[in-house]
């Protein structure tokens, strides 16, 4: 469904990703991992179409993906995902103003009640009915996400995208979440990739492990290389020491420079 | 003792020391009166407060002996008139512009150096050419001041807009909406409490020209009335009707607080999400 052929993203002489060869089958759920600034939110944001490869194709279904937002991708940001004007009834119905053609976005009449049926059951699945008058501002943190995670699986998008969704969660919260992610996604049937600075939680959520990391690197031109994916691996059947292997890789102990090291003691 | 620094008043105290001030400006001023009135009793600078609340029955409350008014009435009612026009026009042409140029990019790229260039044009300099392209009547006075106030308007809803996190246009376009639903739902509802702190913190620049161009051009008008009377040199009109406008802009003002407040229960200044 997904398929990325020899990907690369460049800004000016800095390369961020390089050689992405990968393919995604309908259905998955992908976990990206890796250190800050390698590069994984920039794939993800290829694939929403705010960011455009350099070099390669990123390809849908056969076909280039569009370079702009659209119905077919939905996304999750860690914040500013849910409209404050709304209410969280408002915001879910939303969904269902925006998925119709129009001037104006508002729903009036049959289609209004309709979409008020489904934006109540929606906020029964992913239990925020008891908030449903309230503005954003008054919900957690953990709740704000859960509505931005109703909104986007009630557009049914095929691709649900996830940035860091609960970064900013407490961990009790976040497991709340997960199964919450998991449920919807069994339920929902969709293509999800979610990227996260927490390995452990692309070891047991989701389907395939991406780690993204730099294959080469030049300690004195640090953009001259990019990133790409060193592991792909099926979540489940991954051993204590392929993790030890990939937690060590993404938090190296730095090794120090033998060349300066021999001019210090010179 | 404490550093000054650290010292803070508490609640009574605190009222007492905001009002200590006027109230000292007050007493200063009736004893500077009274002995100015004192030595001279036909002194015009220095008005006594019977002097002031005279005058204004006689404009308030009494028919003006020509011509059947309550001068002060038909002066209020005319300058609020005039300051309304100008702002709700110059409210509804900011909130346009902003908007436009603020959420379509080619739109913004277009016109944003000439709003810049218009925002630095002072409107009093072309109020003449306002008076010889439309003469001198009501129109004049409202263009001035929708001229001086909406570039300012126009500019900062135009900013506004691009603090609404990128993010929640995104996220708008994912589930479908297209560039009139993004704008329509998405921005100028987040922009309806902006504006009105716009024009809150337009008004004292509206006032400044609705009373230029009445003290220009007029037959009525606070603005007119002050400019007229100097010839005279009625403080006695003139402090109590400056004391009028302030009243006037401070109740607007909260008025439009209120409003906002009251309206958008979800926006908190300085905090978005």
């Amino acid at each position: 469904m997904i398929e990325a052929k020899n990907v690369w993203k460049k800004y000016g002489d800095q390369v961020v990703l390089e050689r992405i060869n990968v393919s995604v089958q309908e259905g998955e759920f992908v976990t990206l991992v890796g250190a800050s600034g390698c590069g994984k939110s920039t794939f993800l944001k290829m694939l929403l179409g705010t960011e455009t490869p350099s070099e390669g194709e990123l390809l849908m279904d056969g076909k280039q993906i569009r370079d702009e937002p659209d119905r077919d991708r939905g996304i999750v940001f860690q914040q500013y995902s849910v409209f404050p004007h709304m209410t969280v009834l408002e915001n879910v119905m939303a969904t269902k103003a925006f998925a119709r053609k129009g001037l104006t976005g508002y729903l009036f009449g049959e289609s209004r009640k309709a979409a008020r049926e489904e934006a109540l059951h929606m906020l029964e699945q992913v239990g925020l009915s008891q908030s449903r008058d309230k503005y954003p501002d008054a919900l957690s943190g953990g709740m704000r996400q859960r509505l931005a995670i109703a909104q986007a699986f009630l557009a049914k998008p095929r691709i649900l995208l996830l940035d860091e969704p609960f970064g900013a969660l407490d961990p009790g919260i976040r497991l709340d979440m997960h199964a919450l992610v998991l449920d919807l996604w069994k339920a929902y049937k969709m293509t999800v990739f979610m990227v996260t600075h927490d390995i452990k939680e692309g070891f047991y959520l989701g389907t395939r492990l991406w780690v993204f990391d730099k294959r080469r690197d030049d300690p004195h031109a640090p953009g001259r290389y990019g990133a790409s994916i060193t592991f792909d691996l099926p979540v489940g059947k991954i051993d204590h020491t392929t993790y030890q292997q990939i937690d060590d890789q993404l938090r190296p102990t730095p090794v120090p420079d033998p060349v300066f090291m021999e001019k210090q003691n010179a | 003792m404490k550093r000054i620094l650290n010292l803070q008043a508490k609640r009574p105290l605190a009222a007492l020391l905001g009002l200590l001030p006027i109230v000292l400006l007050i007493v200063v001023y009736s004893v500077a009166s009274d002995m100015r009135l004192k030595a001279n009793p036909s002194d015009k600078l220095l008005p006594s407060f019977t002097q002031m609340s005279d005058s204004m029955q006689r404009m308030a409350l009494q028919p003006n002996q020509r011509t059947g008014e309550y001068l002060f009435w038909v002066d209020t009612a005319a300058s609020l008139k005039r300051l309304a026009y100008g702002v709700l026009i110059a409210a509804a042409l900011g909130l346009f512009i902003g908007v436009l140029t603020g959420s379509i990019p080619l739109l913004g790229t277009t016109f944003s150096p000439l709003l810049t260039i218009i925002s630095l044009i002072p409107p009093l300099a072309i109020l003449p050419i306002l008076f010889i392209v439309i003469g001198l009547g009501e129109l004049s006075k409202v263009a001035l001041i929708v001229l001086g106030i909406t570039p300012f308007i126009a500019r900062d809803i135009q900013r506004r807009t691009h603090e609404i996190p990128s993010e929640q246009l995104v996220k708008a376009q994912t589930l479908g909406a297209n560039t009139s639903q993004v704008i329509i739902r998405v921005i100028l509802p987040q922009l309806m409490p902006k504006l009105i702190d716009a024009v809150r913190l337009s008004l004292g620049a509206g006032w400044l020209f609705l009373i230029a161009s009445e003290a220009i051009a007029s037959t009525e008008g606070l603005g007119y009335r002050i400019f007229l009377v100097r010839r005279y040199m009625s403080m006695d009109v003139i402090i109590p009707y400056v004391i009028w406008i302030t009243l006037l802009a401070f109740l607007i003002d909260w008025l439009l607080a209120k409003f906002n407040q009251k309206l958008f229960p979800w926006h908190k200044s300085g905090d978005q999400r």
